[in-house]
């Protein structure tokens, strides 16, 4: 809600201030009356990082994830927005299966990320393989495009979640996790951080808006993480958040 | 920033069903607060109304004059006449658009760009598209207050409701100049351009 009420101060347009002042007074009925900011309560996407020394009994984890995510949607009165299948689009009806991801770390703990994600703005992210010459202008030449294709689509304003380097899934993936981090908060690499600076600049520099009526607050945030990669490969993935962006964690 | 032809103009109100007067008058950046009977429809109640078109059969409500809505609603909690009801993404229903369009649908209310073909059939049959702020669906569902669905409940969130709205907040983005807001909106504020 900071980030909004600090969006709404700086903003230029005039319908763009409208836009940001409603979404502030929605964020609050919301808050108040615990019903979601937007409808689209999102795919349930779920982050498992498991310490290597703890011991799972009882059942299997990922059936107790979705079994969570169906208690939660129906419980919670969310909407249910998946499919069974991508052709036969039947609704499941509980908004399960999750998307789970789940990583082995130290430790004897379980930290359970979930982060629900809209239709809307992951409709609109996109990824490409750059070659290495294109480099770090390459890198912003994609995201801008990236942006600017996606237009009032997403919702703006948005928060932008990119992942440079590894392999084709790897990149989208540290853009999902990207979008983890707390808004706004920079990376912990100075060049990344740096590099984050400009980007967020550069987005609201090209006069999308809140909504893509126009205006300078196109986006909230650019969070970028980075992995090795291979010597002939620059992939980029570009992952839009809405400004609904939702997180909760829990450590077992 | 240069001059700019998408000023703020004074918001006003309008209650359906719309009159080719009153959508004449309507320009891109209009404020406009929406009240009366709107009906709600994505792609899936989309693809079934034109599919009974092709059949030669009757559309489960008139169409003539009415404006609908693009959104699936979350479910509404005990208490509540509808959940959170924002716009959904419109490129999904260009597909079918024109031909309501032709047959007299005057409204649609939904969020992101319309294609050429519908931007043409709202100046040839005098229809008006707005956007509502996405993401504002809590905000939104307050200036509801009726919900019935009218056809297709097998679509859960995806059905056509009846709704009765006072106060809806939108604004005009395409009109029947063959105006586009956002394209106009976005050309003022980008930098250098």
């Amino acid at each position: 809600m900071c980030s909004f009420q600090k969006a709404l101060d700086e903003e230029i347009s005039l319908t763009g201030k409208d836009i940001l002042s409603q979404l502030l007074t929605n964020a609050g009925i919301a808050s108040e009356n615990q019903v979601p900011m937007c409808q689209d309560t999102g795919v349930a996407v779920v982050f498992l990082e498991l310490g290597q020394d703890a011991c799972i009994s009882g059942g299997n984890i990922y059936d107790a994830v979705n079994e969570g995510v169906r208690k939660g949607y129906t419980e919670g009165y969310l909407r249910k927005s998946i499919v069974s299948h991508p052709l036969e689009r039947k609704n499941t009806g509980d908004n399960t299966p999750a998307v789970i991801h789940t990583t082995i770390v130290p430790g004897d703990s379980l930290k359970i990320t979930v982060a629900p994600k809209g239709g809307g703005s992951e409709n609109m992210s996109g990824i490409k393989m750059l070659k290495p010459s294109e480099g770090v202008d390459g890198v912003k030449k994609f995201v801008l495009d990236t942006v600017r294709a996606a237009g009032p689509n997403p919702c703006p304003p948005i928060v932008l979640g990119i992942g440079i380097g590894g392999t084709f899934e790897k990149a989208a993936l540290l853009a999902k996790e990207a979008l983890l981090r707390p808004l706004g908060q920079p990376s912990n690499l100075p060049d990344i951080a740096e590099l984050e600076k400009e980007m967020l600049e550069l987005v609201n520099s090209i006069g999308i808006g809140p909504q893509g009526l126009g205006g300078k607050t196109t986006a909230l945030a650019v969070h970028i993480k980075v992995h090795p990669c291979h010597i002939a490969s620059l992939p980029v993935a570009v992952n839009i958040n809405c400004h609904s962006a939702r997180h909760k964690e829990a450590v077992l | 920033m240069g001059t700019s032809e998408v000023k703020q103009m004074p918001q006003i109100s309008l209650t359906t069903p719309l009159s080719d007067d009153v959508v004449e008058k309507l320009r891109i950046g209009q404020r406009v607060l929406l009240n009366g009977v709107i009906y709600t429809g994505r792609d899936a109640a989309h693809k079934k109304l034109v599919d009974l078109l092709d059949q030669g059969k009757e559309l489960p409500f008139e169409l003539k004059g009415q404006v609908i809505y693009y959104v699936g609603p979350s479910p509404a909690k005990p208490g509540q006449v509808i959940g959170s009801a924002g716009p959904t993404t419109s490129g999904r229903m260009d597909a079918y658009a024109p031909r309501l369009i032709a047959l007299g649908l005057k409204g649609m209310i939904g969020k992101g760009k319309r294609i050429p073909e519908v931007i043409k059939a709202i100046k040839q049959y005098k229809s008006v598209y707005f956007a509502a702020v996405g993401g504002a669906a809590a905000l939104i569902a307050r200036s509801i207050k009726e919900c019935s669905v009218v056809a297709y409940p097998e679509l859960g969130p995806e059905a056509i409701h009846r709704l009765v709205v006072e106060n809806f907040p939108v604004i005009v983005v395409n009109d029947t100049l063959g105006g586009d807001l956002y394209d106009e909106g976005v050309k003022i504020y980008a930098a250098g351009k």
